[in-house]
């Protein structure tokens, strides 16, 4: 389902704060079509930050980013931020909204017929392993995991071929986290989306991605498959691996 | 001549009264929702207008009422009727509190939840009436809670420029050492002022957002 095809591309974009802070440095890489490229880094290394410059969350300071091959400040920064699908940690859910209000919330703004939108809501409750008797409850009254379903849903909703998701299973206990990482895998093999995705934790990076992009300080200090990853002789990777201590992919030391 | 007896056998006089009362307090108010919420909803966009609309508001609050109404006096069409004056008088202090509820109300707004309606592809008017306005709403509501009950106070001021209201009876009582005739417009300008506190009290507490638990 991955191919060669770059969706989204970074070449040498930089983003420096009014104060002169260098938060990304001539920054180059791009995702391809299908594939979930992890944005691996510790907090401060700028992995948000690089996100939010896809979305134009954030405008960047130099370099250039493209899109679906068109750089994206040509884009109607409307349009592109409906062409991507966006979910964050503690989900920015409405809380003053149903489920079924936060999952249609693109979709109604787009225009689409009502029974339209009921019927693509309750496609992505079940798509995202949902009762449909939660769709006329609020936020408050859900489970951690089941906002993070919500979530999910609401940046499926109108179908954009371009996903970010930013530490969107970071708040989770660890067998809920499981839980929706090993659907968020079966359901990306369902979907073929371009995922970009940033997370602090090594295992979820390697159970989620296809490749993985450290970051540190700004920068891109390697990009390889996840495999390759554990192997590096780069000095930070080994360094990180070591301090996540020995995965199921690494043999134990005598 | 007790309290009773006066509002009794001047029953009529105390409700025309009552209702212009709360005809000046009424209007001023909503001139006042109308321009300051749109002021307070200006300077979440334009942070360095903030600064300069709160102080302005701010100082206006600091002059004595009798004093503004004197200052708006020369005001050309506002200055010939004594009850245009009152009006733009109250309009002007309820402006503070309102101003600066829209304001805190929509900067407290979670940045996530901000962030998110942006990524998703809100436009900035989308994202002030189905997300900042929605959830700014219990927050702006105590504002005009306020500004309101400070109205109500207020208005009885008016009544020394000629504008009405149940200061009449206050200022009437005063010159005829008759403290019957006081209380005839102390007692429903208080009562006006509980009911209205405790109906947008009621508002307030329906508009509160829910939260996570």
């Amino acid at each position: 389902m991955t191919d060669a095809t770059p969706v989204v591309e970074f070449s040498d974009v930089s983003y420096v704060l009014p104060d002169g802070r260098k938060i990304l440095q001539d920054l180059s890489f791009e995702a391809r079509r299908g594939e979930i490229l992890i944005l691996l880094g510790r907090s401060g290394s700028g992995k948000t930050t690089a996100l939010k410059l896809i979305n134009r969350l954030l405008e960047l300071s130099s370099g250039e980013l493209r899109v679906d091959g068109r750089s994206s400040k040509d884009w109607n920064v409307i349009e592109l931020r409906r062409h991507i699908g966006y979910a964050i940690q503690e989900v920015g859910l409405f809380p003053h909204y149903t489920v079924a209000r936060n999952i249609a919330l693109v979709p109604s703004i787009q225009n689409w017929p009502k029974d339209k939108i009921d019927a693509r809501v309750q496609e992505l409750l079940r798509l995202v392993g949902l009762n449909s008797d939660i769709s006329s409850r609020y936020p408050h009254q859900l489970s951690g995991g089941q906002r993070q379903r919500v979530g999910v849903a609401r940046a499926l909703a109108a179908d954009p071929p371009i996903l970010l998701m930013d530490e969107p299973f970071g708040a989770l206990d660890p067998l809920t986290r499981a839980d929706l990482q090993r659907e968020f895998l079966s359901l990306q093999q369902q979907l073929g989306k371009t995922v970009l995705f940033v997370t602090h934790d090594l295992h979820e990076a390697l159970r989620l991605g296809t490749r993985i992009a450290l970051l540190e300080e700004g920068r891109l200090v390697s990009l390889t498959s996840a495999n390759e990853f554990l192997t590096s002789s780069e000095p930070l990777v080994k360094k990180y691996v070591e301090a996540f201590g020995t995965t199921e992919r690494q043999p134990e030391k005598p | 001549m007790n309290f009773w007896s006066f509002i009794t056998q001047n029953r009529y006089e105390v409700a025309s009264l009552t209702l212009e009362h709360l005809w000046i307090v009424g209007i001023s108010t909503v001139l006042a929702v109308v321009v300051g919420i749109p002021l307070g909803v200006l300077i979440t966009r334009k942070r360095s207008l903030h600064k300069p609309v709160i102080a302005i508001a701010n100082i206006i609050q600091t002059i004595p009422s009798l004093a503004l109404f004197g200052f708006l006096l020369p005001a050309p069409w506002i200055g010939e009727r004594a009850e245009r004056l009152a009006i733009l008088a109250l309009t002007l202090y309820a402006l503070l509190p309102l101003i600066r509820n829209t304001y805190v109300g929509i900067t407290s707004v979670d940045r996530a939840i901000v962030d998110a309606a942006r990524g998703m592809g809100l436009t900035d008017w989308q994202l002030l009436y189905k997300v900042e306005l929605p959830l700014a709403a219990s927050v702006i509501l105590a504002g005009i809670r306020v500004a309101l009950v400070i109205s109500i106070g207020l208005a009885t001021i008016a009544a020394a420029i000629g504008a009405g209201g149940l200061g009449e009876l206050i200022f009437r009582g005063l010159a005829m050492v008759n403290n019957s005739v006081i209380l005839a417009g102390a007692i429903p300008a208080a009562v006006m002022a509980l009911l209205a506190d405790s109906l947008l009290g009621w508002l307030e507490k329906r508009f509160t957002p829910q939260r996570a638990a």
